[in-house]
C-alpha cells in the first residue's frame, strides 16, 4: 500500500488535480465572502432559490448540448437574482413565495427537460452529478478553469472594493439609505455577486450543496469571532482549508468531492462551536 | 429658509393613509419633538421624510443647502441585527458610508471623528466589543455615535430613550441638548416622554386624532398636551 504522501505526489502530476485544487481554493474563497450577508440578511432565501435556478439552467444547457454551459447558467442565474430581489423588496412574504415557486419550479422543469431531451445514456447519473457535483471539479475544461479564475478574481476584488458598503447595507439598510448610501444599487450588486458565486460553487459542490458551502464557514467563524472583519477573514480561511482537505480526501478515498467538502465543513463547524463555548465568546 | 419643509403630506402603507394633510417645517437649530400615541404614524412620518418610503401625497422639500448625505438617523430598534457580528468600532464608522461616495476606505479624519464621537458617548472601553453583546442602553449610544458620524447638521432620533434606565435617559437627553445647543445640530426626535419633550424641545409636532404643529409655548397654551398626558400636570 502506498503511503499517503507518495500517493499525493503521484496525483500532483496530473494537471486536472492541480486545476481542481486551484479552482477549488478560489471558489471556496469567493463563496465564503458573502456568507455572513447570506446568513443574516434576507438574501439567504435568494441564495437557496438561486441554486435551484442554476440547476434548471444547467438542464437547459444540457438539452441544447452546450459544451460550455457556464455563460448561459451565469446569465440565467444573474437575471433571476435581480428579479427575485425586485419581488422580495416590497413585501417579505410575497418574496418568499416567489422564491419557493421559482426554486421548486426550476428543479421540476430542469429534471423534466433532462428526461425528455437528454441524449445521455446515464440520466440519473447526470442529474446526480448536477445536484451533488460528484466529479465536475475534476472534469473542468481549460476554458472553464479560465472562466472560474476570472470570475473568482472579479468577485474577490468587488468584495474588497465594496466591503464597507456591503457591511453598512447588511447591518442596517434603513440607516444606510437614510444617510445617502444608494442601497438599491448595492443590493443589486450583492445579488449579482451571489449569483456569480452560486454558479461558481456549483462546479465545486453541485447545486444542492451550495448553501452549505456558503453558509458553514460563516456560521463556524461566527461561533468564535465577533467583528465583521474577523468573521469574514476567518470564514475565508476556513472555507479554503475545508475545500483543500475535502478535495484531497476525495481524491485519496474516492469519495464525491462536494459532499466530502461539506462533511469537512460540518466537522469544523462542530469544532468551532466547542471552541466558541470554551472561549465564552468574548473575542473580537 | 427652512431645512425641511413638508406640505400637505399624506403617508401610509400600500395606499392606505395613516396621516393626511400634514404641514410643518424645521429650521436650522430647531429641536422638534414628535409626539403621539402608539401607531399614530410617528415612525412612518420619519421614514417618509428620510426617503425610506414614498409619501402618498404632498411635498417634502430639503432647503438651506441640506443634502440627504448630511443627515444622521437613529432608528427605532430593529431585531434584524441580533446575531450580526460587528464591533462597536465597525458600527460607528459605518455612519460615514453615505458621505464616502465610491471611496472604498475611511479617511484618517473620519477615523478621528469616529473616535471623538465614541468618546463623547462614553464608549471608549467598549470600542472593540461586539455590538450585539452590549446592553440596550449601550447599543443605543453606539447608534447615536454612528448617527453623529453621519451628520453635523441634522439628527433624526426615533425614540432614543426607549429601554434606557432613568439615569442613562437623563444623560441621553442632556447629550442631545448639548448637541443641539453647543454643536448647533438640528434635532428631530420622536418621544413618548411628553415631560421631557416639553422641557427640551423648541417645537412640537403632535400627530394623532388632533394634529398640532408649533412652538413649545403655543403647544402648552393649546391644551392638547393635557389631553395626551390625560391629566395636565406639566408646568
Ligand atoms: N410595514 C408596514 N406595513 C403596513 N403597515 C404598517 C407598517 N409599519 C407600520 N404600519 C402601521 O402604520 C401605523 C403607524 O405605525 P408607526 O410605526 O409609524 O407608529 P408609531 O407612531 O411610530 O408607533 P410607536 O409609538 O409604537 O413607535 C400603525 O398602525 C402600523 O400598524
Ligand atoms: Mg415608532
Amino acid at each position: 500500500m502506498t503511503a499517503v504522501p507518495d500517493k499525493l505526489a503521484l496525483y500532483w502530476q496530473y494537471p486536472f488535480v492541480r486545476y481542481a485544487l486551484a479552482v477549488g481554493v478560489l471558489i471556496s474563497l469567493c463563496s465564503s465572502l458573502l456568507g455572513v450577508t447570506l446568513v443574516l440578511k434576507r438574501f439567504s432565501f435568494i441564495g437557496d432559490g438561486l441554486s435551484h435556478v442554476a440547476f434548471g439552467a444547467m438542464a437547459i444547457a444540457a438539452v441544447f448540448n452546450l459544451t460550455n454551459d457556464m455563460p448561459l447558467v451565469l446569465l440565467i442565474t444573474t437575471v433571476s437574482a435581480v428579479l427575485l430581489l425586485r419581488t422580495g423588496q416590497n413585501a417579505r412574504i410575497k418574496g418568499d413565495a416567489a422564491v419557493a415557486m421559482i426554486s421548486v419550479g426550476s428543479l421540476a422543469v430542469g429534471y423534466l427537460l433532462m428526461n425528455l431531451f437528454s441524449t445521455s445514456g446515464n440520466l440519473s447519473g447526470d442529474v446526480c452529478s448536477t445536484l451533488f457535483g460528484s466529479t465536475s471539479i475534476l472534469t473542468l475544461t481549460k476554458t472553464e478553469v479560465r472562466l472560474c479564475v476570472l470570475l473568482s478574481v472579479i468577485v474577490v476584488l468587488a468584495f474588497i472594493f465594496f466591503y464597507h458598503k456591503i457591511f453598512a447595507v447588511t447591518f442596517d439598510e434603513s440607516f444606510a439609505a437614510a444617510t445617502g448610501v444608494r442601497t438599491g444599487i448595492y443590493n443589486l450588486l450583492i445579488a449579482v455577486i451571489i449569483a456569480v458565486i452560486i454558479v461558481l460553487a456549483m462546479n465545486l459542490v453541485g447545486s444542492l450543496l451550495i448553501s452549505a458551502l456558503v453558509i458553514f464557514p460563516a456560521l463556524s467563524a461566527m461561533r468564535v469571532f465577533k467583528s465583521f472583519r474577523s468573521v469574514t477573514v476567518c470564514s475565508a480561511l476556513l472555507s479554503i482549508l475545508c475545500s483543500l482537505l475535502g478535495i484531497l480526501i476525495s481524491i485519496l478515498a474516492g469519495t464525491p468531492v462536494g459532499s466530502t467538502i461539506v462533511a469537512v465543513d460540518i466537522v469544523l463547524f462542530l469544532l468551532f462551536s466547542i471552541l466558541g463555548k470554551m472561549l465564552g465568546g468574548v473575542r473580537t | 429658509m427652512a431645512l425641511i419643509t413638508c406640505q400637505d403630506l399624506s403617508l401610509g402603507y400600500d395606499g392606505r393613509e395613516i396621516i393626511r394633510g400634514l404641514s410643518f417645517e424645521v429650521s436650522r437649530g430647531d429641536y422638534l419633538c414628535i409626539v403621539g400615541e402608539n401607531g399614530s404614524g410617528k415612525s412612518t412620518l420619519m421614514r417618509t421624510v428620510l426617503g425610506l418610503q414614498p409619501p402618498l401625497g404632498g411635498l417634502i422639500r430639503l432647503g438651506d443647502g441640506l443634502s440627504m448625505r448630511e443627515i444622521g438617523y437613529l432608528p427605532q430598534q430593529t431585531p434584524i441585527q441580533r446575531d450580526f457580528p460587528a464591533s462597536v468600532w465597525e458600527v460607528v464608522l459605518s455612519g460615514f458610508e453615505g458621505s464616502c461616495g465610491l471611496r472604498p476606505f475611511y479617511s484618517r479624519a473620519e477615523k478621528q471623528r469616529a473616535t471623538s464621537n465614541i468618546r463623547s458617548m462614553g464608549l471608549e472601553d467598549l470600542t472593540r466589543r461586539c455590538y450585539r453583546e452590549l446592553s440596550g442602553g449601550q447599543q443605543q449610544r453606539v447608534l447615536l455615535a454612528r448617527a453623529l458620524c453621519a451628520t453635523d447638521k441634522l439628527l433624526f432620533l426615533d425614540e432614543p430613550v426607549s429601554g434606557l434606565d432613568p439615569r442613562v435617559t437623563t444623560e441621553m437627553y442632556r447629550l442631545i441638548e448639548q448637541l443641539n445647543r453647543e454643536n448647533g445640530i438640528t434635532v428631530i426626535m420622536i418621544s413618548h416622554d411628553i415631560a421631557a419633550a416639553l422641557r427640551y424641545a423648541s417645537h412640537i409636532l403632535h400627530i394623532g386624532d388632533t394634529v398640532f404643529f408649533g412652538t413649545r409655548d403655543a403647544y402648552l397654551g393649546s391644551g392638547i398636551s393635557s389631553l395626551f398626558t390625560g391629566g395636565g400636570d406639566e408646568q
